[in-house]
């Protein structure tokens, strides 16, 4: 997002959010067990979901957690259109961006910050079409990713927040995003849980 | 809503573009156009996206720099080694029953997939009777690939990959090492042709029996994705294959119809036998 179309943005205001994007790394499994089976089968919003994983393509990941949510959970193919109460996975190897249209996208560009899908590559993509409405969540990690989207987010007036560092099973990723985004609220995942569902019941 | 400056800007250098060089990235993927061109007009210096199209309509040397930016280029010889076995295992059988086969690798980039297609086909004895099309519409790549020069330290990789396709030989068979590079045998690119060829724009050429483009679909919105798979059908010999890449799907498509799933795993798809 460049200067230009940031002076354009309003303050930050409270409109009702349209989407949640979600990023972590290092012990993101055993967060995403906590955080994801909290929210209830009719969550109406599409959460976007990028973890790093090994560059093999296949992962496991999308059908473990779909075992113990409410939610649907997958791995999104390319040019899925997004659905509320659908969590959706980045590949392996592949980023994952956001269209006008509200459709995903994948991509084999170059690994950001040596990963592949990438963080930041979602939330500044989701971010520039959500704007305000996006609610953005970086979690347990051992690197800085995520640190550059989250500060996109909140720059387009969406809303930040991050696994409190101290009970991260890595901090680095959490503590970098806090850094970058001094608008970030830091919370507990049972936390985050509950904003999340206030944040649609709230509207 | 109003379109946000930037995108107004974005599509008017896209338009530039198309207008003054005939390149034509109107009906890409927008999400990662923006993404790309944001690291260009950064690399250029330039300030805004209006900024950008100044330059590229009045120099025309900035165009291949920003060619380079506007076409990804990642590959790997035997990227995702399963779907060259599943090449290799399924699909060969059904080739070998054709007197002569010609197979076009669309979107080629430097040529990587190229280069194991026909390592694949001289392992199963179809190299003599194969002609293989590789195209891409940056002249950069399709220079590299008809070069089928690759930077040593990737070999490693590529042989890993090239095992667990099933591969039959040593990759080192294919290849020289020298001052840092590894340069593929001459021979694997005798029966091969590179040509600039858009998926976007440009028309069917051959009837052929296997076409595989990988990862390059996801760079196209859903028109354009139309446009190439319907390319792709007509191209197609009737029970020919498509491969796609480990993503991508013709669900989405208005040509879904016109084939069946062959190996769901590993997205290759069978035109049907009657149309």
């Amino acid at each position: 997002m460049n200067a230009l179309s940031r002076e354009r943005q309003p303050a930050p205001v409270a409109v009702p959010p349209e989407a949640v994007v979600i990023g972590a790394s290092a012990g993101a499994v055993e967060a995403l067990s906590v955080l994801l089976p909290a929210l209830p089968g009719d969550f109406p919003l599409p959460v976007l979901t990028v973890v790093h994983l090994p560059s093999d393509r296949k992962s496991l990941l999308a059908s473990v957690l779909k075992s113990k949510c409410q939610m649907d959970v997958r791995e999104v193919e390319d040019k899925e259109p997004m659905e509320s109460g659908t969590v959706y996975f980045a590949p392996p190897d592949y980023h994952l961006l956001v269209e006008a249209d509200l459709r995903l996208s994948l991509s084999s560009e170059a690994p950001v910050l040596f990963s592949r899908p990438s963080i930041d590559v979602l939330f500044e993509s989701a971010a520039d079409i959500f704007g305000p409405a996006l609610i953005g969540v970086i979690l347990t990690g051992a690197n800085c990713d995520g640190s550059r989207g989250l500060r996109a987010v909140t720059d387009a007036g969406g809303v930040a927040l991050v696994q409190r560092p101290d009970q991260a099973q890595a901090k680095t990723m959490p503590q970098a995003a806090l850094e970058a985004c001094h608008t970030a609220r830091s919370l507990s995942i049972p936390e985050i849980a509950v904003f999340l569902q206030e944040a649609v019941t709230r509207k | 809503m109003a379109d946000k400056t930037d995108d107004i800007e974005l599509r008017l250098l896209l338009e530039a573009i198309f207008r003054k060089y005939h390149y034509d990235f109107r009906g890409y993927s927008m999400a990662s156009v923006k993404r790309r061109l944001t690291q260009a007009r950064d690399h250029f210096g330039c300030s805004t996206f209006s900024q950008l199209q100044d330059r590229v309509l009045h120099d025309s040397s900035v165009l291949p720099e920003l060619l380079s930016y506007l076409t990804v280029q990642v590959s790997e010889l035997f990227r995702d080694p399963d779907y060259f076995r599943a090449i290799r295992e399924q699909v060969v059988p059904h080739l070998r029953t054709y007197p002569s086969l010609k197979v076009w690798v669309a979107g080629c980039s430097a040529g990587e997939e190229l280069y194991s297609m026909a390592i694949l086909f001289r392992e199963e004895g179809l190299e003599e009777k194969t002609l293989f099309y590789g195209t891409d519409i940056n002249p950069d790549a399709l220079k590299r690939a008809e070069a089928g020069v690759y930077p040593l330290e990737r070999i490693p990789l590529f042989t890993e990959n090239h095992r667990k396709s099933g591969g039959k030989s040593s990759l080192s068979d294919y290849y020289t090492a020298a001052y840092g590079a590894a340069v593929f045998d001459k021979s694997l690119r005798q029966r091969a042709v590179f040509s600039d060829h858009s998926l976007v724009s440009d028309a069917v050429f051959a009837e052929v029996q296997l076409i595989s483009c990988r990862n390059v679909l996801i760079y196209f919105d859903l028109g354009i994705q139309d446009r190439a798979v319907g390319l792709f059908s007509d191209s197609l010999v009737r029970k020919g294959f498509l491969g796609l890449g480990a993503k991508e799907s013709l669900r989405f498509s208005r040509h879904s119809e016109s084939f069946v799933e062959f190996s769901r795993d590993e997205k290759i798809y069978q035109k049907r036998g009657t149309v």
